[in-house]
């Protein structure tokens, strides 16, 4: 598995470099600006794929976890562990980037505003997952635990996408440019690619976060094993 | 260009973040390996004895 997962990271790594550039040389050089917002509209091509990403970690947090209850096999938990960590990344990312384009748009910080208020909850969700790991000695119980919480926060995503539609929020829709109803091909194409590199970012990031597990585990089976020859 | 100020700071606290994670779990990622090749050399046996090796090399 390890000579897989070395594999697919240097695919993933060689894509993600390459990608990131073009990504950068688009949306600051190749995009037109935006009529209303201007110039900070160009955060949303990294807000939101931050966001999509965020919200496919915690997908895989939620099927992981269903997997480790059903089968009680550690892989899956581990799974569960790393992605639970990337979606924490990505969501602080946008929690970060969300409010730096509302200050000048909105005229604030921070609205308590449905899908601003969800978003902040699941990330509180996960942050409390993450505590919650390692706060037990007993190994089963702490993934048994974890996966209950991993599944019942995934709850929130579906929340957070209909917010704005439930409760009328003027969490925007990003993209409108010329006056016309419809997005502009290049921003488009632009934000197409930065869903797509961010999304194999992710990919890379998780390999090397699930190597890591991984390792915590072939590390603590070397320390039992220490223990009873030193016994 | 107004504004421009907020798109610098978004990009880099993204970039921040991002650097910052990736640093972290590099550094992880080879305190781990140290670790379990210095357990494993301890647990590998010795070739006079067949013992496990009780070296803390």
């Amino acid at each position: 598995m390890e000579t897989v997962l070395r594999r697919l990271e240097t695919v993933c790594f060689s894509l993600v470099a390459g990608l990131v550039v073009v990504c950068l040389h688009r949306v600051f050089l190749g995009v037109p600006t935006e009529v209303t917002m201007g110039v900070v509209q160009r955060i949303f091509y990294f807000h939101v794929p931050s966001a999509w990403v965020c919200f496919l970690a915690f997908f895989v947090v939620f099927a992981s976890s269903i997997l480790y209850l059903w089968t009680r096999k550690s892989v899956w938990d581990t799974l569960a562990h790393a992605s639970a960590e990337l979606g924490v990344v990505f969501c602080t990312i946008v929690l970060i980037t969300g409010p730096i384009w509302a200050r000048p748009v909105w005229g604030t910080w921070w609205t308590w505003e449905a899908r601003l208020t969800t978003t902040l909850i699941l990330y509180l969700v996960y942050v409390a997952y993450l505590v919650l790991r390692g706060q037990t000695e007993n190994r089963d119980q702490e993934a048994r635990f974890a996966a209950v919480l991993g599944i019942v926060g995934f709850l929130d995503v579906p929340i957070i996408y209909f917010s704005v539609k439930v409760w009328r929020g003027h969490h925007p829709i990003v993209f409108k440019t010329g006056g016309g109803q419809g997005l502009d091909p290049v921003m488009l194409h632009t934000f197409m690619l930065c869903m797509v590199t961010f999304t194999l970012l992710f990919a890379l990031l998780l390999i090397q976060r699930f190597r890591l597990g991984l390792l915590r585990e072939e590390l603590q089976e070397l320390r039992e094993q220490e223990q009873i020859l030193g016994a | 260009m107004k504004n421009l100020r907020f798109l610098f700071w978004a990009y880099t606290f993204i970039w921040i973040v991002l650097a910052f994670y990736l640093v972290t779990l590099s550094v992880r990622l080879r305190s781990l390996s140290a670790q379990i090749r210095r357990l494993k050399n301890r647990l590998s046996p010795d070739p006079d004895s067949g013992k496990p090796s009780r070296s803390r090399s």
